[in-house]
């Protein structure tokens, strides 16, 4: 048994000219709850589709709970769970219904227990009332539902999970991460691939970052939050008089804004700031060491552009 | 993973296409058909002398009702009974894409093989249910409106109500080769689209060219090659003793056919990206 639940080396994707994922090595320890972020087009779709053999890579591989695929898939999918860019079900069948035909299509599948899988997972998800109503009269939320159902039809190892808490109201949201973290606190590995930061800094334990096809950031959220460089903020009347302060003593990033001027702190001791800004007659007013927080830390690594990415 | 559970999935595909609304309104367009003549003839009340206009046997049914079923399958093979494959066949892969469900069956995972395996088994079944649907309903419309008994065949001896049943079933089981023949070419359509209607379509259109190609005497060395050439030699069951040659010509055509669009299948879906 592999320390990784999922393992990739080189994953790459291009569709014609265009590289959707380029050389991605993605390595999800067994039992964590890892958070796969990045902007909207950066390739996490195109890579969770991959890991699930839907589609081929153009170059690299992958494993799933130490199984090579997509050779070991009829092996190793019955124990993945997968929610891929949101719900996909018969409109006309019911909830009930719909789950069943994804047991039957299932060979490993314990036909005698089905129906009690099934309720199972009705139920966890918060579905049990509504299991018997035609899918194409459930709401957005609902069918987000259903498509959690589904995933968790059968005890799993590994969960891919494709942004689950989409459509979903706060309530429904507060849910389905109570139920995620009961998932991995069952033992499952989950991978998580979201956009929601305060989803990530509550549940996720490690995060890999996507930004236009490569894998820009995998570590623990905590190794990225202290390789993460902190600033230093000074409150004051003379912004600009901090600023060129700040930037004698060694300080990069020196911005100013307002009543306030700002930097990277780098290697200096924050008293000793204090003590310069003082000595040259800056009046303080105030004074402060910030870690900057996950959005700030995702923004730095994927760009503050509001387009997607191309 | 025992035999029992094998067809688990193949059953749960039956239920899904015997459950859709659509598929039911068409298979009671399919028995609407036969009703049809059989009224329209009980009305009319023909010459009866068998050199009437139209289809082949229509002139037979005012004296017996058992030729109301050939009649049906007869007029149906030509258009509404290959609509009825490519409904099908159109929606099998493709359906599934479009609705998204087909990502899902995958990561179950179905194997891709099995996944066509069992859409292509569904498709006979559908075709035979429509062809037994047709002969069905002829054959109940005939008896009620022009009696029952034993069948002059066409080569002028007599065949016994249960040897002509015999003979009919035959007839329904040849003209489902003929119409598999036509959901494998279907079926390899809908792997290269996410679009089922435009599937059907195509297929539809397919089937239509082909006749239209048959009925063009200049062509008559494509003949032959054509899909729907010896779909019509149903009829030859009808012989006694049976014309069995037009029907081996049909049954190795309907054969190459099902080989070359279903491997063409297997290849393409075996090997595509499922973005849908």
């Amino acid at each position: 048994m592999t320390a990784f639940a999922v393992e990739s080396s080189g994953l790459t994707k291009r569709f014609g000219r265009q590289v959707a994922v380029d050389a991605v090595d993605l390595a999800v320890p067994r039992g964590t709850v890892y958070g796969f972020l990045g902007p909207n087009g950066s390739g996490k779709t195109t890579t969770i589709r991959m890991l699930l053999g839907l589609i081929r890579p153009t170059d690299g591989g992958h494993a799933l709970l130490g199984e090579r695929m997509p050779a070991g898939a009829a092996r190793v999918l019955p124990k993945v769970g997968a929610l891929v860019e949101g719900p996909g079900f018969h409109p006309y069948l019911s909830g009930l219904d719909n789950l069943r035909r994804l047991d039957a299509a299932d060979r490993t599948g314990d036909r005698r227990t089905a129906q009690a899988r099934i309720r199972t997972a009705l139920d966890r998800v918060g579905l049990g009332a509504a299991a018997r109503k035609r899918y194409r009269a459930y709401s957005l939320g609902m069918r987000q539902r259903l498509a959690l159902a589904a995933a968790i039809l059968a005890p799993r190892d590994l969960l891919i999970l494709d942004e689950p808490t989409n459509g979903l109201d706060p309530q429904g949201t507060r849910e389905v991460r109570a139920l995620i973290a009961a998932l991995a606190a069952e033992g499952s590995t989950v991978l998580l691939s979201t956009h929601l930061l305060s989803e990530v800094e509550q549940i996720c334990g490690h995060v890999g970052v996507m930004h236009q096809g490569r894998l820009v950031a995998q570590s623990t959220l905590a190794d990225l939050r202290s390789e993460a460089a902190p600033r230093v903020r000074v409150t004051t009347d003379r912004p600009h008089d901090a600023a060129r302060v700040l930037r004698e003593l060694g300080l990069t990033d020196v911005v100013t804004g307002g009543a306030e001027a700002a930097g990277v702190l780098g290697p200096i001791a924050p008293e000793k700031v204090v003590a310069a800004l003082v000595h040259d007659g800056v009046p303080v007013r105030g004074f402060g060491v910030v870690a900057p927080d996950l959005e700030e830390l995702f923004v730095g690594l994927t760009g503050e552009g509001f387009d997607v990415s191309g | 993973m025992s035999a029992v559970d094998a067809p688990a999935f193949f059953l749960s595909e039956l239920r899904l296409a015997g459950r859709r609304r659509r598929n039911q309104a068409g298979l009671a367009v399919l028995a609407a058909v036969p009703i049809i003549i059989a009224v329209a003839m009980k009305v009319a009340a023909p010459t009866g002398d068998g050199t009437s206009e139209g289809p082949h046997f229509l002139g037979s049914i005012t004296s017996n009702g058992y030729f109301v079923a050939l009649a049906a399958l007869a007029v149906e093979i030509q258009l509404l009974l290959p609509i009825a494959v490519a409904t099908v066949a159109g929606d099998s892969v493709a359906g599934e894409a479009n609705q998204g469900t087909l990502r899902y069956l995958l990561t179950v995972p179905v194997d891709r093989t099995r996944l066509l395996a069992v859409k292509f088994a569904a498709i006979v079944v559908g075709a035979f249910v429509a062809t037994l649907t047709v002969a069905t309903a002829g054959l109940l419309a005939g008896w009620a409106l022009f009696g029952a008994g034993p069948v002059t065949l066409l080569s002028g001896s007599q065949a016994s109500v249960g040897g002509s049943l015999l003979r009919l079933l035959a007839m329904c089981a040849y003209i489902t080769v003929c119409l598999s023949a036509l959901g494998a070419i279907g079926l390899f359509v809908s792997t290269l689209t996410e679009q089922p209607m435009g599937a059907t379509i195509a297929i539809t259109i397919i089937a239509v060219t082909s006749w239209v190609l048959g009925a063009v005497p200049q062509l008559d060395w494509l003949h032959p090659y054509l899909l729907t050439n010896s779909w019509n030699a149903f009829g030859e069951l009808l012989r006694s003793p049976i014309a069995w040659e037009p029907l081996r010509d049909g049954l190795l055509s309907a054969a190459a056919y099902m080989l070359i669009f279903l491997s063409a299948a297997w290849a393409r879906f075996t090997t595509a990206d499922v973005t849908s």
